[in-house]
C-alpha cells in the first residue's frame, strides 16, 4: 500500500489529495498544513476582510468531516527537512515521515522589502487568515491606512479596506498599478477609478521608512520626503515560492521548484504544485512559477494523477488574474504585453472605463487584458489555450476586439 | 451500451440552424432564474452573426472538465447528481471570479448587482429555454444525442490533462 504525503493544505495540497484518493481507494494519504486553521483559501481572505463571509467561508471544503471521509489525515506540522535519499521527511519536532510519493505544495509567501520599521506594530501582510484578523482589528472605518504596493494582491485588499470605509493610501513603486498585469493604458485607467472612489494613489514612489509616530500610531516616510500617518499598514509587494524545503535535496531549485510536464521534480518520487513548482509555460515555451488559484487546482490534479501512476502530461502554466478593484473588474491572459512578432488591436472607451487589448501571433489569440468586461471573458482562455486559429475572424477582431465570444463560435463551430 | 446513468441524464441539444434570434430564450432565462425579462442576465446568449445572417445560442455544456468547479476557491460549485448540472451556491459563491477566467468556454459569467456568478443549471431539469424555443434550435434530450461531442473534444484537447499532443 502506498503511502502519499502531501506538504501544503492550500488548494493545490488538498486538490491532489483529493485525487489521489479518486485514484487509489486503498493507498495511505498525509496533507501536512503549517497553520493552526483547516485547510482554506488565501483568495477568499478579502471577502472575509469586507465581513462578506464569516472564517469558515474560507474554507477549502466546507464539510467537516470532509477529509475523514476520504481517510485523508490532515495533520498540523512544520517539515523541517527532505531526505530524498531516506524517502522520508524530518518533522520539526524531530520525527520521521516515511513517504512513497511526495507532493510539495508549500506555496508562497510574501516579500518583506528591505524597508526600516516593518516589524512595528500595526505592519501587516495580508497572507495568513490570522493576518486578516489582526487586519480587520485596526481597519476600523475612517483609520488611515497605508496600502503598500498595487500588484495583483495588493489591489485585491485595497477592495476590502475601501468596503471598511478607511482613509486609503496607496504607495506603488512602479508607474503604475498593477505593472505585472495591466498595460499603461488599463493601469491608468485603474488609478483614476481609484482615485474618483477616495484613495490617494502614489505611483513611482518608495516607502523609505516607517516610524512609530509621537501620539501612537506609525508614521510612513515617502521618497518624496511627505510623511502619511497610518494606523495599519498593509505589505504588500509580492510574493515568492516556499522552496527552502527542496533545496536541502538533490531537488532541482530556481525561482521555484522546477518540475516537468508531469510537474515531477528532478527526484523522480517527489512532485511539485501551486505556488511553489515552476512548471512549463504555454505562453513562452521556458518555465514560469504562478501563483494564481487556477493553476494551483490544474497543478494538484495533474500531480496527483502522476503519483498514483496515471500518465497525465500537463498542458503548461497560462498566466490568468480576475481582479475587481472596487466594482472594476480587470482581466488578463497570457502574453498580454505583446513582444516580438505580435500584433494587437485595442478598443479603448476611458471615459466608461472599458478596454479590451488583444495580442495575435499569426492568426491566434497569444495574450488579452480586459476592463470593465464581465461577461464570457473565460473565452479568451480557450482562444489562447486552445490554440485556435482565427482565420477569417482575425481582422474582424482587428477591427472590433470585443467581439470575442463570436471569434470564437466562428472559428470553432462553423 | 448505455449505462443507466447515462440514460438518465440529458443535456440541451442547441441547434443553430434552427435559430430565427427571436431571443425567447433568454427572456424564458432571465425570467424564471432572475425574475426579470432581462436578457442581460441570461445564463443562455443568442449570438447575432450579422454578415452571415446567422444566430447561434450557446451556453455551458455542462462538461466533464468541469473547470469553474476545480477552480473555485470555496467549493461554491458542484454537481447536481440528478442532472449532472454544475450548479453555483449563491450561499458559498464570494464573487472572486476565478471561475470566469478558468473557463474556456465563457460561460460562467460574473454579476455585479448580487456580486455572485451566474452560469446554466438546467433549471433543475426542465430548462426553461429548450421550453421557450419555438422552432426547437434548443431542446433537452438524452445525452447521447446531443451532437456536443466536438465541444466536448475540444475541451478535452485543451485538458491539462491525459491526452498526448498529435
Amino acid at each position: 500500500m502506498a503511502r502519499y504525503v502531501i506538504v501544503g493544505a492550500g488548494p493545490a495540497g488538498v486538490i491532489a489529495a483529493e485525487t489521489l484518493r479518486q485514484q487509489d481507494a486503498d493507498g495511505e494519504i498525509v496533507l501536512l498544513g503549517g497553520e493552526p486553521e483547516p485547510p482554506y483559501s488565501r483568495m477568499a481572505i478579502p471577502y472575509y476582510l469586507t465581513g462578506g463571509i464569516e472564517e469558515s467561508g474560507t474554507h477549502l471544503r466546507k464539510a467537516q468531516d470532509h477529509y475523514a471521509k476520504l481517510g485523508i489525515e490532515v495533520r498540523q506540522a512544520a517539515v523541517s527537512k527532505v531526505d530524498t535519499g531516506a524517502n522520508s521527511l524530518v518533522l520539526a519536532d524531530g520525527s520521521a515521515l516515511p513517504y512513497d510519493q511526495l507532493l510539495l505544495a508549500t506555496g508562497a509567501s510574501p516579500v518583506r522589502p528591505p524597508v526600516p520599521g516593518l516589524d512595528l506594530p500595526g505592519v501587516h501582510h495580508c497572507w495568513t487568515l490570522e493576518d486578516a484578523r489582526q487586519m480587520a482589528d485596526l481597519a476600523d472605518p475612517g483609520a488611515s491606512v497605508v496600502l503598500m504596493g498595487a500588484g495583483f494582491i495588493g489591489c485585491i485588499i485595497l477592495e476590502s479596506l475601501l468596503a471598511r470605509d478607511v482613509k486609503l493610501t496607496v504607495v506603488e513603486m512602479e508607474d503604475r498599478m498593477l505593472p505585472r498585469m495591466m498595460d499603461q493604458t488599463g493601469g491608468a485607467m485603474i488609478k483614476r477609478w481609484c482615485e474618483d472612489k477616495g484613495t490617494s494613489v502614489l505611483t513611482s514612489t518608495k516607502v523609505t521608512e516607517i516610524k512609530a509616530a509621537d501620539g501612537g500610531g506609525l508614521q510612513v516616510v515617502l521618497d518624496s520626503g511627505e510623511q502619511v500617518p497610518a494606523a495599519l499598514v498593509v505589505v504588500a509587494t509580492g510574493v515568492k515560492s516556499n522552496a527552502e524545503l527542496a533545496q536541502d535535496g538533490d531537488i532541482k531549485v530556481d525561482q521555484g521548484i522546477v518540475v516537468d510536464n508531469y510537474l515531477r521534480t528532478s527526484v523522480s518520487n517527489v512532485y511539485a504544485a501551486g505556488d511553489v513548482a515552476q512548471a512549463p509555460d504555454h505562453s513562452t515555451g521556458g518555465w514560469s512559477v504562478l501563483a494564481i488559484q487556477p493553476t494551483a487546482a490544474d497543478h494538484g490534479r495533474v500531480a496527483a494523477l502522476n503519483m498514483a501512476g496515471v500518465e497525465t502530461t500537463y498542458k503548461g502554466n497560462l498566466a490568468m488574474n480576475v481582479l475587481d478593484t472596487a466594482g472594476l473588474v480587470s482581466v488578463s491572459f497570457g502574453r498580454w504585453d505583446g513582444g516580438d512578432g505580435c500584433e494587437t488591436a485595442e478598443s479603448v472607451d476611458a471615459e466608461n472605463f472599458r478596454y479590451m487589448r488583444l495580442v495575435f501571433e499569426e492568426d491566434r489569440v497569444v495574450g488579452a487584458l480586459s476592463l470593465g468586461h464581465t461577461d464570457h471573458v473565460g473565452v479568451l482562455r480557450g482562444l489562447i489555450q486552445g490554440d485556435v486559429h482565427l482565420g477569417e475572424w482575425k481582422a474582424r477582431l482587428q477591427a472590433d476586439p470585443c467581439r470575442i465570444m463570436e471569434a470564437y463560435l466562428g472559428s470553432t463551430l462553423s | 451500451m448505455n449505462t443507466g446513468k447515462r440514460l438518465m441524464q440529458k443535456s440541451l441539444h442547441i441547434d443553430p440552424g434552427k435559430c430565427t434570434g427571436c431571443l425567447q430564450c433568454e427572456m424564458a432565462c432571465s425570467l424564471d432564474n432572475e425574475g426579470a425579462f432581462n436578457p442581460a442576465k441570461s445564463r443562455i446568449k443568442v449570438f447575432d452573426f450579422h454578415a452571415e445572417g446567422r444566430f447561434v445560442p450557446y451556453t455551458c455544456t455542462q462538461c466533464a472538465e468541469a473547470w469553474c468547479m476545480k477552480a473555485c476557491p470555496v467549493d461554491a460549485i458542484s454537481v447536481d447528481t440528478l442532472t449532472g448540472a454544475k450548479v453555483v451556491s449563491d450561499a458559498l459563491c464570494v464573487g472572486c471570479k476565478v471561475c470566469t477566467i478558468a473557463c474556456p468556454f465563457g460561460t460562467i459569467n460574473y454579476n455585479q448587482t448580487t456580486g455572485k456568478v451566474l452560469k446554466c443549471d438546467l433549471c433543475g431539469g426542465d430548462p426553461e429555454c429548450a421550453k421557450a424555443c419555438p422552432t426547437s434550435a434548443i431542446t433537452f434530450i438524452d445525452a447521447d444525442w446531443t451532437g456536443l461531442e466536438r465541444m466536448r473534444d475540444w475541451a478535452s484537447k485543451t485538458d491539462s490533462g491525459t491526452r498526448a499532443e498529435a
